[in-house]
């Protein structure tokens, strides 16, 4: 299937695999779940501005983050914003209590700002190769 | 909404690192029997509690080394036009994800590019020139990690 949509031959399209796998550009494949079906309806994007002052600050919210069961992705940015996390919650109610007990607490935060999600209207995340 | 118990969160959990996990390598590692476990993994994924599977890209040494994340929001006429938005949003081949938000701003739009000169050009090219965007802000990725999620 692949070989036909590139215009070639089995063969030749699972050695390219082969190599791309070697290569580490294809690193695998993960079964992507899908919270709202298994009840967990709120989804936020926490945007969050990190006291700088404190030479560690970056490391220990990292760290402090990746205990929160509820954080899905933790990524770290140049510009703005600093760090954003994701974070899921069952409903309303549930979300307000992780925000207070979980995220409030987190280290060296200066400043957070929330998005709720809507909608996702484009998730593939391919390449424009 | 799908029940779950411990022994399908560890299902969840394997599945969600590598998704080519066998049925028979998930029951040793679990201790099932191969039946059972491919009975478990067949009820998961006709319930819905698995949408679908990504193949992990290593984006940089794909040759895009830059990821950005932008916040648009749009103007008061924008809003009319949401439709027209997100059709033409969505139809740019470098914006991987795109999210309608609350917030601070409406969308949130996922980029890749080759880098930042690159970036500029999609910048330029595609972002601004999206009907009704008004105000767009820009951060550039520099770690991202994905966590197994509450399971």
């Amino acid at each position: 299937m692949l070989a036909s949509a590139a215009g070639t031959t089995a063969a030749v399209c699972s050695r390219r695999l082969a190599r791309l796998r070697d290569a580490g550009v294809l690193r695998g494949q993960q079964a992507l779940i899908d919270w709202r079906a298994l009840g967990w309806e709120v989804e936020v994007s926490l945007r969050v501005t990190l006291d700088k002052t404190r030479s560690n600050a970056f490391d220990e919210f990292i760290a402090a983050a990746r205990d929160v069961p509820e954080v899905l992705e933790i990524q770290t940015f140049l510009g703005q914003v600093d760090a954003r996390l994701s974070v899921i919650a069952r409903d309303m109610a549930h979300y307000q209590q992780v925000y207070r007990d979980r995220i409030l607490t987190l280290p060296h935060i200066a400043d957070i700002e929330a998005l709720m999600h809507v909608a996702k209207l484009k998730s593939d995340e391919t390449l424009p190769l | 909404m799908i029940e779950l118990d411990a022994t399908d969160r560890a299902i969840l959990r394997a599945l969600s690192h590598d998704a080519t996990a066998s049925s028979g390598a998930l029951a040793r590692e679990l201790g099932l029997s191969q039946p059972a476990a491919w009975r478990r993994m067949k009820r998961l994924s006709e319930g819905g509690a698995i949408r679908g599977r990504r193949v992990v890209l290593d984006a940089e040494k794909a040759g895009f080394g830059v990821t950005v994340f932008m916040g648009i929001k749009l103007g008061a006429k924008g809003r009319h036009g949401m439709e027209d938005f997100e059709r033409a949003v969505m139809a740019i081949p470098e914006v991987q994800t795109v999210e309608h938000v609350l917030g601070a701003y409406d969308y949130r739009l996922r980029i890749v590019a080759r880098d930042i000169s690159d970036f500029e050009r999609v910048l330029r090219r595609r972002i601004m020139t999206l009907p009704g965007a008004a105000s767009v802000d820009a951060n550039v990725l520099l770690t991202e990690e994905r966590r197994p999620g509450p399971l």
